[in-house]
């Protein structure tokens, strides 16, 4: 299964980014493979929309779960529309919260 | 002619200034309040209502039956109103602009646009001065569709005044867009100062002839008129700052029918314009 993480960096050890549509990038983690891709996020300068285009990226990655600090509301319907489950991190690096997400610390987040 | 009172800062006076302004001018004049997120021109100019209308954007609509989920439409918009999440088209009729792209790109004809509503525009008549304001509802993020429709219903001849909303954004281009000439109302602060020099940005590429008025010019320093004088900017008219004259404001009065003695600041400042006079 594939999560998505939001990141300013590009290995495990960077730090999270708490946004999920300006987030510069995305860490595409492999559990079966355990290994990982890093993807840009186009949509980062986006006038407006960056969620939405945020979570077409990352279901077109084929990412399952979404860990992340925050979503807005478009995001979230979209993503629930993909039938990504979202999850709220606030670890400080992507190792951390991969950590957490299987060690099952993290809490989805249910509601936009 | 058309004439745009615009500033970058907001709480300027733009409106004070485009209310009286039209009050002076002593002839037929159409004031159009642009400000369309809060519109506030109807507290000075109380006329009769003449008509009401609603305005709407049409947004896309897509056939599921015909969609194959080619993501074309997703790929052209600009705006991210439409996500093709898998193969699944999602609108989002909040986020369009309602330009027509995506129901041209489809190569299934799945997508047919239908009309959201987005505002009202009111007019009303009060004497020689034609009052057309629009009105966004609240929640709509889309105030240059509104504009361009409160524009729209003010013929291009004849005197018009385009009372902006504040900034430099979208909302002012849209507005500005087509003005002859344009006052920009500014305070002598340093925040008055630093939100001029980007309206000022803002008409200069947009190549509008333009004027600076001062108001509440008692206060503050003099950095806003040396800032005037070294880039060559005409100060139309400097207005005082007067205790009187935010109460007169507070009560929804005219400063020209309250205050007779400031009458002539403004007549001034409306023959300035209407004469095209020095301007920068």
């Amino acid at each position: 299964m594939k999560i998505a993480f939001t990141t300013s960096g590009a290995t495990l050890s960077a730090p999270m980014d708490s946004r999920f549509g300006r987030a510069a990038k995305f860490l595409i983690y492999d559990t079966s493979k355990k290994n990982f891709t890093v993807i840009d996020n186009k949509g980062v300068a986006a006038v407006q929309g960056a969620g939405i285009k945020a979570a077409e990226t990352i279901v077109k990655a084929g990412a399952k779960v979404l860990v992340t600090g925050d979503c807005g509301p478009k995001a979230f319907h979209a993503l629930k529309q993909a039938g990504v489950k979202i999850y709220s991190s606030k670890a400080t690096t992507v190792a951390d919260s991969l950590e957490r997400y299987l060690a099952g610390e993290l809490t989805e987040i249910a509601t936009a | 002619m058309m004439i745009a009172v615009a500033s970058g800062k907001g709480g300027t006076g733009k409106t004070t200034v485009a209310v009286n302004l039209a009050y002076v001018i002593g002839q037929n004049v159409r004031l159009l309040d642009c400000d369309v997120e809060e519109p506030n021109a109807h507290i000075f100019i109380k006329g009769s209502p003449k008509t009401e209308r609603i305005i709407t954007v049409p947004v896309p609509e897509i056939d599921k039956s015909r969609c194959d989920g080619c993501g074309k439409c997703a790929d052209l918009c600009a705006f991210n109103a439409i996500a093709c999440i898998g193969n699944t088209p999602l609108v989002f009729p909040e986020m369009c602009h309602g330009c027509g792209g995506c129901t041209r790109v489809c190569p299934q004809k799945a997508i047919h646009e239908i009309e959201k509503r987005i505002g009202v525009i009111e007019v009303s008549q009060a004497a020689h001065i034609t009052l057309i304001q629009g009105q966004l509802d609240v929640g709509v993020a889309l105030a240059p569709p509104l504009i361009r429709a409160v524009k729209e219903q003010a013929t291009k001849d004849g005197l018009i005044i385009l009372d902006a909303p504040p900034g430099t954004s979208c909302p002012v281009v849209a507005t500005l867009r087509d003005a002859d000439f344009a006052l920009l109302v500014t305070e002598p602060t340093p925040f008055g100062l630093h939100d001029l020099k980007l309206a000022v940005d803002v008409v200069r590429q947009m190549k509008i002839p333009f004027g600076v008025v001062i108001n509440r010019a008692t206060i503050g320093d003099d950095r806003v008129r040396v800032y005037c004088r070294t880039e060559s900017i005409p100060v139309l008219a400097e207005i005082p700052d007067d205790r009187r004259i935010a109460e007169a404001i507070s009560n929804g009065s005219l400063i020209v029918e309250a205050l007779p003695e400031y009458r002539a600041i403004f007549q001034e400042l409306s023959r300035k314009v209407m004469n095209n006079e020095a301007v920068a």
